[in-house]
């Protein structure tokens, strides 16, 4: 090192330092960079507490400073100054001082930053009440909007888009048969399997008919297939606008004069109801075969025997039942993916943050819609 | 193609003969320049003359197809990761549209370099990236901000903080001045040169921006055609005989801009 000796021998390895010599001066030298900021940040915590009175602190050893070392240097002397020292500071060069001072003038304007208010419980739980209150107002109106779209539709003055309609037709139906089959099909297989462990028991084979039956087409492939389309197409709904909105192309449609709901919304709503019954219908298929095909090897039912069965047992109602309730699902997954979307605000942070409350409303909405729906066809006696 | 030669001592970034190919897209064909330490060297040029593409270089965001770039006498080419990173924490890039990340506010923007190279207390942190926001001439009260909520010149003035967080020798200004207005363009311009000279910068800056060159570039390399079409002072690019240099700068706004720097000077 070419500087001169550092006051005290312990710290003449370091590459930065600061210390009291004997004599009470404050000694600072070595490289006072951000690189060895954090070493410096430690040797003045543990300096001791300066005496009162003057002292003269000797920067001349410093060779290289920039703005982090200058602030540690800066905040250093600020603090002993305001402990009641009175601080002489020898050998900063030209160069270092410039530093110094504008680190001192960029520092006024930092201390005015007053801290934030930090809110009361009171008032969070106001807060809390008003955005909660806002959120439902907004929901509402969206509603309200996308039923007086709907309306407009049958004036002559606006058309279906059946551009986007097919599109989506195709994307969120068509292309959601593969996942949708596969995983109904499993479901079929399951209940069939665990209900036929039970029924060999009491010798009732024959039931698992009822049971996969009655499950499948009245609760089980409308609930399931409505869950997948939620987290395939209700967030991808939600995403897209929401990029939309970020990027603003929503104001670009807006500016060209096409409303957003009608070009975004509708088509999307109105595909999802058509694909979400059809998708269903698959569903209960597939389910039911997965069924018969363990109902064949577990318990010797051939497929002829089982569909015999189904027919004389599974009463159409249950089918019907089971498919009524699709579109209103399908309707609850479109629009809350949608207003999700509508609700992003500008930041790609929020597309994020409103896709995943899209995908947990929907679902937790639709399970809601379910348990209704049972209780008021029990209600009906259906 | 290119000499094996140490880069010069001065010369802080040393471009040599850089090709830059797209699939048959030729970007850069032939492109040398070197940028000297302290000084505020543009890099010009219309839109697609490869401009960002140089400086995407430069940063190591992306590989030339062929030719080297010295960077602090360095070869980018043959680095190995260390050394880039050291490379990095010797950069401040500002990006065109600020890439301030979304989720964070202003002060927490410009403390993410700080938190992941240094070991820094938090308080240390924040004090720090609050001068640094300070120098830029961030309004202090809008720190707590998030960048959605932030205007344009703000925005980049906030990014410019983040790119000076870890006192970087070397600037990076991607278009700092598109999109501003013209009065906040040239207190973005005055910004750059006090930066300089309080931090002893070296400053890049891709821009065509007219009146920014005239006002704080101290050389100009104007790119076109794959290749450096003219470097100097805006002065002396000002008298070539290169056709479209001479579109540039005596085009309707070139000339404009000229005729008010002559009045200035």
């Amino acid at each position: 090192m070419n500087g001169p000796e550092p006051a005290q021998p312990e710290i003449k390895h370091r590459s930065a330092w600061i210390s009291f010599a004997g004599d009470g001066t404050l000694c600072c030298g070595g490289i006072w960079t951000l690189q060895h900021a954090a070493d410096l940040e430690r040797q003045i915590l543990s300096l001791p507490k300066p005496p009162a009175g003057r002292i003269s602190c000797d920067v001349g050893a410093i060779e290289a400073m920039d703005t982090g070392g200058a602030w540690l240097l800066q905040r250093t002397l600020n603090r002993f100054e305001q402990s009641g020292c009175s601080i002489l500071l020898n050998g900063l060069s030209a160069d270092f001082a410039t530093l110094m001072q504008t680190v001192a003038r960029g520092w006024s304007q930092a201390e005015q930053l007053e801290p934030l208010p930090h809110p009361g419980w009171l008032a969070r739980l106001g807060q809390f009440a008003f955005t909660r209150g806002a959120d439902l107002l907004k929901a509402l109106s969206f509603i309200g909007e996308t039923a007086s779209a709907f309306y407009s539709l049958v004036t002559p003055a606006h058309r279906i888009r059946w551009r986007v309609l097919l599109y989506n037709l195709q994307v969120d139906g068509l292309n959601a048969l593969p996942i949708i089959g596969l995983l109904s099909f499993l479901m079929g297989i399951v209940i069939a399997y665990q209900g036929s462990e039970q029924l060999k028991t009491f010798g009732a084979n024959i039931f698992i008919v009822d049971l996969v039956g009655i499950s499948l087409l009245r609760e089980i492939a409308p609930l399931l297939t409505a869950i997948l389309v939620a987290g395939r197409s209700g967030s991808a709904y939600a995403a897209q606008i929401g990029s939309m909105r970020v990027t603003e192309e929503l104001d670009a449609l807006r500016a060209l004069g096409i409303p957003p709901l009608s070009l975004l919304v509708i088509p999307r709503a109105f595909a999802l109801v058509l694909a979400l019954p059809l998708l269903t219908v698959f569903a209960d298929a597939v389910g039911v075969f997965g069924g018969m095909l363990i109902a064949l090897s577990q318990l010797g039912i051939t497929f002829n025997e089982f569909l015999s069965r189904f027919e004389y047992a599974i009463v159409l109602r249950h089918y019907l039942i089971g498919i009524s309730k699709t579109p209103v699902f399908a309707a609850i997954i479109a629009l809350v993916g949608c207003y999700q979307g509508f609700q992003v605000s500008g930041s790609v942070d929020s597309v994020g943050r409103h896709t995943t409350i899209s995908v947990v409303q929907a679902i937790f909405l639709v399970i809601v819609t379910d348990a209704f729906f049972s209780i008021l066809f029990s209600w009906w006696g259906v | 193609m290119s000499t094996k030669s140490e880069a010069p001592r001065d010369a802080l970034i040393d471009v040599r003969h850089i090709h830059t190919r797209f699939g048959a897209a030729i970007v850069h064909d032939d492109v040398s320049l070197t940028i000297d330490k302290g000084e505020v060297f543009a890099i010009a040029g219309g839109n697609g003359s490869g401009k960002s593409v140089l400086m995407r270089e430069m940063i190591l965001l992306q590989q030339p197809s062929a030719g080297d770039i010295y960077i602090f006498g360095q070869n980018i080419k043959t680095m190995d990761e260390a050394n880039v990173l050291a490379l990095r924490r010797r950069c401040g890039v500002l990006f065109q549209h600020g890439a301030l990340f979304s989720s964070l506010t202003v002060a927490e923007n410009v403390a993410v370099p700080l938190r992941e190279h240094t070991a820094l207390s938090a308080a240390l942190i924040h004090e720090l990236a609050l001068l640094k926001i300070a120098s830029t001439g961030f309004p202090m009260a809008s720190v707590t901000k998030y960048p959605n909520e932030l205007s344009g010149g703000m925005r980049r003035r906030a990014a410019l903080a983040r790119a000076l967080a870890l006192d970087p020798e070397l600037l990076f200004l991607d278009e700092p001045t598109s999109g501003l207005d013209p009065i906040s363009a040239a207190a973005f311009d005055e910004l750059t040169q006090q930066l300089r000279d309080w931090f002893r910068l070296t400053v890049v800056i891709i821009t065509h921006d007219l009146d920014s060159l005239w006002r704080i570039a101290d050389r100009v390399a104007v790119l076109g055609n794959g290749t450096v079409l003219g470097i100097g002072t805006m002065r002396e690019l000002s008298l070539s005989n290169d056709p479209l240099i001479h579109e540039y700068f005596y085009g309707p706004r070139g000339r404009a801009a000229r005729e008010q720097a002559w009045s200035r000077r």
